[in-house]
């Protein structure tokens, strides 16, 4: 066998800040891991008020009668519900919290290329975090225009919020945007330009992928988000009419004139659909190497896989408009974006068969990571087969603002991306804290979690079926417009959805019991071949690797290789240290 | 960081690839902070792409006529209404600044300190006087009347966008001689050759940094040329 070539460094060592004092340690950090913890916790704190805001609705939905929020605090509720949910949960824990914490461990580099910014970055999402929260407690409280926040009605009196959520609301979000963009150029940067020796793109495993695309999506579709906040706030503030055309309120004429709501739509989707995917692809790379590890098994395709990833991101940003088939748009374009939403359907089904086949024949372990990554197959499936429904102009017309809708993206880009981040805390937790999380309650969070969310969900395919809409505070008389199941189908809906949130608390309990009192993890428990697991301190300390940065050699799937002992081989392991089975001369040779 | 002379690079396609599946980096001697401001300038691409897209779509969706932007922008000099004749000038400011911030580019990379931080503090003071006659010539089309949400001269929309993106132009020239004015300050001082640290940043500069300022500050000049256009041109 021929020596393995170590290729030459080009490099120099980087200089890490040292802090001084428990402050710079701990708090002002810029040590990639722990800034990730800290974007962690951030967003499941906010993301905790949003599953709040979730119960409070289901059970008005659920027990209209007893009133328990008004119909306005239903729609400020809903509003702050979906964006918090999408942008500063999702956004912020696969980017700023993953992407932190796995980029730098998993390419092989000492810490972000821009340590401060990074730094910065966290600290400004925590206060557009803050800045949002604060509309709570405002005059006249957070906005209640819908997370798409439609002009001209969210800023019009009438509206919840308009006082002053709606302005909170736009800041935050512009705030929320400069902050990333500090920590998506590090990401971006410390991927392209700090990687170790012998880690090619195409070694890298496809978490790093995902997360890689999922930011490169974000910095170019954040921009129009930003544009069209600035421009609400224009017309609020300063009276412009950018998105405001002549309107009566009340009889009177308002000042506003000459605008076009439409604008704002094509604006806030060629953001919101890359959206979609900014928290798509990180979980899409994510459960690869969770299948790939817990089924002993490397990925099925993953040049496929990678090519898929940055087909899609690309696709992603020429279909927005899909989302837009009611708004009076021209009806032409409406054909034009189906074909384009039909056409990201082969990549992505592509993915899905090579999850399949990944799993095929292979040593499949049961863990909890497994098993969130099978419930996020078939979860994804169904959400990604709705969407083909609603990507139709014909059929998303009817469809279109009933429940069915809810449900479809509850599923794709609710549901499914959770589950990923989910079985990645438990597959992570471990390196994350060396403490394993509780395997019992584990199992009951992910059981009911799983299930949970099909008995909210399914049903909500039916209630949109025959035509109950969204956003509605409550159905009203049902018998006239709706059978009677409707309403019971609501009550059901809102006991499981009760029943998933009780499973989420047990969650929280286990990740703060096991990270004290969990037991303490061997190194490397699920065998994993990538980098992040291959450090010498396990939770790895500031400077990641030891002295020397590590060489990789291969890439981060090889499992189950035959002729070799260990079922996986690192990826900082050359051919020539590799133990060979008993029996075996070489590696990559059944038997000889 | 620094570049390792001895990087067998190829040129065309067949380097592209090469360097694209090779470990390490991407972009072969870019350092970190060049590569980052050319990602960040696509960023911002966008963001000044959505704002000339918005105002195309809010100049065709007004009801109201478009003011005649030769007449609006017009100074008078001597009894004489000369067109854009302020708005020539601030352009041919501008441009000139690109080109010493070019030779700062060069000086620094010569090593000549005194010369780099001179040309640095021009470019900046060339910065602004851009926006001091922005400032002028906002309070220009203040005095007559022209606000964000009127016109005097036809559709409001025109003030709304003209104050919005020349607005956000204008910070972005600021923030650029805000950065000029430091970095001028941290050559002539020497602190890229004596590797004083940065006092947030802990990190030790380089002169490669001018040339990444100076990325920013070309693009800025760039986008300029598209505003020009687009609102006083058209």
């Amino acid at each position: 066998m021929s020596e393995s070539i170590v290729p030459e460094s080009e490099l120099e060592e980087v200089e890490l800040y040292h802090a001084k004092s428990w402050w710079t340690e701990k708090v002002f950090t810029q040590d990639a891991k722990l800034i990730a913890v800290q974007y962690g916790l951030t967003a499941f704190a906010i993301g905790f008020v949003a599953l709040v805001l979730s119960w409070f609705m289901r059970i008005q939905i659920a027990f209209p009668e007893l009133s328990i929020i008004s119909e306005g605090t239903y729609y400020q509720f809903i509003t702050m519900h979906g964006m918090i949910m999408v942008v500063y949960l999702l956004t912020a824990l696969f980017l700023g919290a993953f992407g932190n914490y796995l980029i730098p461990l998993m390419v092989g580099a000492r810490d972000m290329v821009f340590p401060y910014l990074n730094m910065v970055s966290y600290w400004t999402y925590l206060v557009a975090v803050l800045v949002l929260f604060v509309s709570f407690f405002t005059p006249g409280g957070p906005t209640g225009a819908g997370w798409t926040l439609y002009p001209p009605q969210a800023i019009l009196g009438g509206t919840p919020g308009q006082e002053s959520g709606i302005i909170l609301m736009l800041v935050s979000l512009c705030i929320f945007i400069v902050g990333f963009t500090m920590g998506g150029l590090n990401y971006v940067i410390t991927i392209l330009q700090a990687r170790t020796r012998g880690m090619t793109l195409m070694r890298m495993p496809l978490t790093v992928w995902g997360i890689f695309t999922a930011t490169v999506l974000a910095l170019f579709a954040f921009p129009a988000l930003f544009v069209s906040a600035v421009m609400m706030l224009f017309d609020k503030l300063l009276m412009t009419s950018f998105f405001m055309p002549a309107l009566v309120e009340f009889g009177e004429n308002l000042t506003y004139g000459g605008g076009s709501p439409i604008l704002f739509q094509h604006l806030f989707w060629f953001f919101g659909h890359p959206e979609v995917y900014i928290v798509a692809l990180p979980a899409f790379g994510i459960v690869s190497d969770l299948i790939s590890v817990h089924a002993r098994k490397n990925i099925f395709g993953f040049r496929m896989m990678v090519w898929a990833i940055v087909g899609i991101g690309a696709l992603s940003f020429i279909v927005w408009a899909h989302h837009m088939y009611v708004s009076g748009m021209n009806p032409y374009f409406g054909f034009f974006f189906a074909t384009t939403t039909l056409i990201i359907a082969v990549p992505t089904a592509l993915k899905v068969y090579n999850w399949v086949l990944t799993l095929w024949k292979g040593n499949i372990h049961l863990t909890i990571p497994m098993l969130f990554c099978l419930a996020f197959i078939v979860t994804f499936l169904n959400g990604g087969l709705t969407g083909l429904f609603l990507g139709n102009v014909v059929v998303d017309v009817p469809l279109s603002d009933t429940y069915f809708v809810v449900a479809h993206f509850h599923m794709v880009m609710g549901i499914a991306p959770v589950l990923v981040i989910l079985g990645a805390i438990y597959h992570w937790f471990p390196l994350i804290t060396g403490r394993m999380l509780h395997d019992g309650m584990g199992r009951f969070h992910f059981w009911v979690t799983f299930i949970g969310s099909y008995l909210i969900y399914f049903p909500m395919h039916y209630l949109g079926f025959i035509g109950v809409p969204r956003r509605y505070y409550e159905m009203g008389q049902t018998e006239a417009l709706y059978t009677s199941s409707a309403a019971d189908l609501n009550v059901f809906i809102t006991l499981a959805a009760l029943a998933v949130g009780f499973a989420q608390l047990v969650f929280v309990f286990n990740v703060f019991w096991s990270a004290k009192k969990g037991i303490v993890a061997e190194k490397n428990p699920w065998k994993a071949a990538s980098l992040e697991w291959q450090t010498p301190d396990q939770p790895p300390v500031h400077g990641n690797f030891g002295k020397e940065l590590p060489v990789i050699y291969r890439w981060a799937y090889d499992y189950s290789v035959p002729g070799a002992e260990d079922d996986f081989i690192p990826q900082d392991v050359p051919n020539e240290k590799v133990k060979l089975a008993k029996g075996h001369s070489q590696l990559g040779v059944e038997s000889t | 960081m620094a570049t390792s002379s001895k990087l067998p690079l190829k040129d065309g396609l067949e380097g592209f690839a090469f360097d694209w599946s090779s470990d390490q980096r991407a972009f072969k001697g870019v350092p970190w902070g060049k590569a980052m401001m050319w990602i960040f300038l696509l960023s911002d691409t966008f963001i000044f792409s959505c704002f000339l897209i918005s105002y195309m779509t809010a100049r065709w969706s007004t009801v109201e006529p478009w003011p005649n932007t030769s007449e609006v922008f017009s100074l008078s000099v001597a009894g004489v209404s000369v067109p854009l004749l302020l708005i020539a000038i601030m352009t041919f400011i501008l441009i000139t600044s690109s080109g010493t911030m070019a030779m700062a580019v060069r000086s620094g990379y010569q090593k000549k300190r005194k010369q780099a931080a001179a040309l640095l503090f021009l470019t900046g003071i060339l910065g602004m006087s851009f926006v001091g006659m922005q400032a002028f010539e906002w309070t220009k089309l203040i005095s007559e009347g022209i606000r964000p949400w009127e016109n005097p001269f036809g559709a409001r929309q025109f003030g709304s966008v003209f104050f919005m993106v020349t607005g956000f132009h204008g910070i972005h020239v600021s923030f650029g001689v805000i950065f000029l004015f430091l970095t001028a300050r941290k050559v002539l001082r020497g602190d890229y050759d004596t590797g004083r640290r940065g006092f947030f940043t802990w990190q030790k500069g380089r002169y490669e940094i001018i040339e990444t300022l100076g990325l920013y500050w070309h693009f800025v000049d760039l986008v300029w040329v598209f505003i020009f256009a687009f609102f006083y041109l058209w």
